[in-house]
């Protein structure tokens, strides 16, 4: 299908585009900005007058919750839920039942998304068999079968030498390793951010050394083995510092960062609500604005929703016999706009930060928005409104932000030059 | 983002009377004083022949127990019926697994039975308020202990004791010693002593039992128990449970004792007439020396006598707010 997307602004952050033109698509590729190709006739024109058009956002950690947990999300409902959320292509985690440490689950996943079609779907796999942290898993073969990078989320390794041999073999092969810093001793039994909230709640405390103690062992391993990484699901300022530290020495790692935690802070805990409840915990505002700054200066170059759909049942129980996570894939886009709303960073590095910055860390083929590049691209309008939840379609409602009013409103999400969202 | 309507406060109904009682965190200095005056008038209840009032009569109060108490659940028990209410008493024992769940039944199968109100102890903090705000909302919720939380009755009545004994709080030194951090009863004072005007609350602890950000309660720390008992007026010592000697929090029982026990010699520190509390159950040895606990200064079994009065004011002031909003409730119904 040929189709003309007429008057909106183009914002391309990799290239530093950034003007009112015309997008001209034929065959799922965009062949042309500004002009039309010779002897092109649309079969389909779209007004875009007053929209942005920017690549499809990239979404590096998003819970699909299949195979294994269907009551809370299923790859057809979560990836529609991050259409509608102006997301084109996503990672899911390898935190599925059965795990994802063999090429069957991976190929079931991609198959599944490719049915759906909703959005790219990216597996990640498990660093370790089970995740048990004992034993590598498959990371060739899971490569093969289309994992982009490797991870054992918050699942601590044994020891430290199983889990350097684990980068030392991913750095054979050149794959890129995910950490989720949270070191397990220290973090043991907590909640909550330890701090005057937690105290005053009586929430048992995870503290800001769980992050930093980890991430500073991770670096040097990194540093030492020199594999491929990437830090993901930062909370605190110490840790971001910690990142730009070593970025400033030359390790080249990359960081990304939950948009909930550019938000919120372990001052949502008053009251116990359940929907505030995720792991790694909410920090404190001097850590929400070190992580806010480290967005801004590039340090942490990827935003991302860190969306953990869970059925109604997850909730209802007392903070701590509830399931962390937060429904968040359907916002990302209105959620992130705040960022430009409060003046921390202007659209075009707000998108950087959504598309070219997570696509570059994991190397994937998605986040930019050029000639000969798929169609994956996002039109919304950034003087509209989002009212959060009225329209909803990831399985998990369990969102603190639904009912608010957030500024921009997704209009069209296209993969590949098909529609596969519209307002 | 424009914020989401402004919620009530849980514990308060429309007119800002008590309906829930979960904790004392933003009650206000007015109410918690009533209960103080409440339980004044209730005490005198304790003392007559017939030890009954018909406040609650023909209104069914469940207690709830998800932990083992004999204190707690006993004086609340008592509480109820002086209030001539039918009383039920349930210790259910907790699968840590289903925990959640069998909560969130267990009680929406007592509400259908037409409890009335429920009092409820439970190891997960914020349970009470989960309760309170998800399961149960119509029906007058008492906390009798969430976790590390709350356990509002307990603070409300060592205020009593204190006042009882000290006539008011504006210009005492209290110190409450031993492990803060585990320990509802010490959060539920240092607040109920800070709404309540008392201006010098001490907490005596090694850093192991000390909850990070403390001083943000209003609170001073203190790691050496002789500098932190000077010229006080109330001691409040706590319990120290066995376990706390695994995970590093300390080395042994003995050198606890030596460094945090409270013993005659080191009361002298206090003023004269200091007193001394303790919720209870003793250690006797480990935190506290037996001549101390049955000493003069003692005044730890009027706390458990205070504590039938105190909840005997809870359990009628929630019942009281929670019926006034329940006509609130109809009365705006009709209209619409």
């Amino acid at each position: 299908m040929r189709t003309r997307i007429l008057g909106a602004r183009v914002i391309d952050p990799n290239s530093g585009l950034d003007q009112v033109s015309d997008l001209f698509i034929e065959g799922g590729v965009i062949t042309a900005i500004g002009d039309a190709p010779a002897n092109f006739s649309a079969e389909h024109n779209l007004d875009a007058n007053g929209l942005v058009a920017a690549p499809g956002l990239v979404d590096l950690n998003v819970a699909l919750r299949e195979p294994g947990y269907s009551r809370k999300g299923s790859i057809a409902t979560e990836t529609l839920a991050a259409a509608a959320g102006g997301v084109t292509s996503l990672c899911c985690p390898p935190f599925t039942k059965p795990v994802l440490d063999t090429p069957a689950v991976a190929e079931m996943i991609l198959d599944r998304a490719r049915e759906a079609g909703h959005t790219k779907v990216f597996p990640i796999g498990a660093l370790s068999k089970g995740l048990e942290g004992e034993q590598l898993a498959e990371l060739v073969a899971l490569r093969d079968a289309g994992c982009v990078a490797f991870s054992n989320g918050l699942d601590c390794f044994r020891n430290s030498r199983t889990l350097r041999r684990a980068m030392e073999y991913a750095a054979t092969f050149d794959l890129t390793v995910i950490f989720h810093s949270q070191d397990h001793d220290l973090a043991e039994g907590g909640l909550a951010h330890e701090g005057a909230r937690a105290s005053f709640l009586g929430l048992p405390g995870i503290p800001e050394t769980a992050e930093t103690v980890a991430l500073a062992r991770n670096l040097l391993l990194v540093e030492q083995t020199g594999v491929r990484a990437h830090f993901s699901q930062l909370t605190s300022a110490r840790g971001a510092q910690l990142i730009a530290e070593a970025q400033a020495r030359g390790l080249k790692v990359t960081a990304d960062v939950a948009l909930y935690q550019l938000i919120l802070t372990d001052e949502a805990l008053q009251g116990f609500s359940s929907l505030y409840h995720v792991q790694p915990p909410l920090r404190t505002a001097t850590d929400r604005d070190g992580l806010r700054q480290a967005v801004k200066a590039g340090t942490i170059q990827a935003i991302c929703s860190h969306h953990q759909p869970h059925e109604a049942d997850a909730k209802l129980a007392p903070f701590g016999a509830t399931e962390p996570g937060i429904s968040s894939v359907q916002l990302l886009l209105p959620l992130a706009m705040t960022l430009v709303q409060d003046g921390l960073i202007d659209l075009p590095t707000l998108l950087q930060r959504l598309t070219i910055g997570p696509a570059t860390a994991l190397r994937l083929p998605a986040g930019t928005l050029a000639v000969g590049q798929a169609a994956d691209i996002l039109l919304f309008d950034p003087q509209g409104s989002t009212l959060a939840g009225e329209t909803w379609f990831s399985k998990g409602s369990n969102s603190p932000f639904i009912g608010h009013c957030l500024p921009s409103a997704v209009r069209y999400t296209m993969v590949d030059g098909h529609t596969c969202y519209q307002a | 983002m424009t914020p989401t309507e402004a919620k009530r406060p849980l514990q308060l109904n429309d007119q800002g009377q008590l309906r829930h009682f979960l904790s004392l965190d933003d009650l206000p200095r007015e109410l918690l004083t009533e209960i103080l005056d409440t339980a004044d008038s209730f005490l005198e209840v304790g003392a007559r022949a017939v030890k009954k009032v018909p406040l609650l009569r023909g209104k069914t109060v469940c207690n709830v127990f998800f932990e083992n108490s004999t204190r707690t659940r006993t004086t609340f028990e008592l509480a109820a019926q002086r209030l001539s209410a039918d009383v039920i008493t349930l210790n259910v024992s907790t699968s840590s697994t289903s925990k959640g769940e069998s909560l969130f039944d267990t009680l929406r199968n007592l509400e259908a039975m037409a409890a009335d109100m429920f009092v409820v102890r439970h190891g997960d903090s914020g349970a009470a308020h989960f309760i309170a705000e998800h399961v149960c909302p119509d029906v007058a919720i008492i906390n009798g202990g969430d976790g590390r939380h709350s356990h509002p009755t307990q603070g409300m009545l060592d205020m009593l004791t204190i006042r009882r004994h000290k006539g008011s709080f504006e210009n005492l030194s209290v110190a409450i010693v031993g492990d803060i951090l585990h320990s509802r009863v010490a959060r539920s004072n240092m607040i109920a002593l800070k709404t309540l005007g008392c201006p010098d609350i001490r907490v005596i602890a090694p850093k192991t039992l000390l909850p990070v950000g403390i001083e943000q309660f209003g609170v001073t720390t203190y790691s050496n128990m002789d500098a932190g008992l000077k010229d006080v007026d109330v001691v409040i010592m706590l319990r120290l449970q066995r376990e706390r000697m695994q995970g590093g929090l300390l080395p042994s029982e003995g050198e606890f004792y030596r460094l945090f026990g409270l013993t005659e010699q080191r009361l002298k520190l206090a003023k004269p007439d200091a007193l001394v509390m303790h919720p209870g159950p003793i250690n006797r040895g480990v935190e506290i020396e037996s001549a101390v606990a049955d000493g003069p200064q003692s005044v730890i079994l009027n706390q458990v006598t205070y504590g039938i009065a105190i909840r005997m004011a809870v359990l009628s002031m929630a019942m009281s707010g929670q019926n006034t909003q329940r006509q609130l409730n109809q009365e705006s119904e009709e209209q619409n």
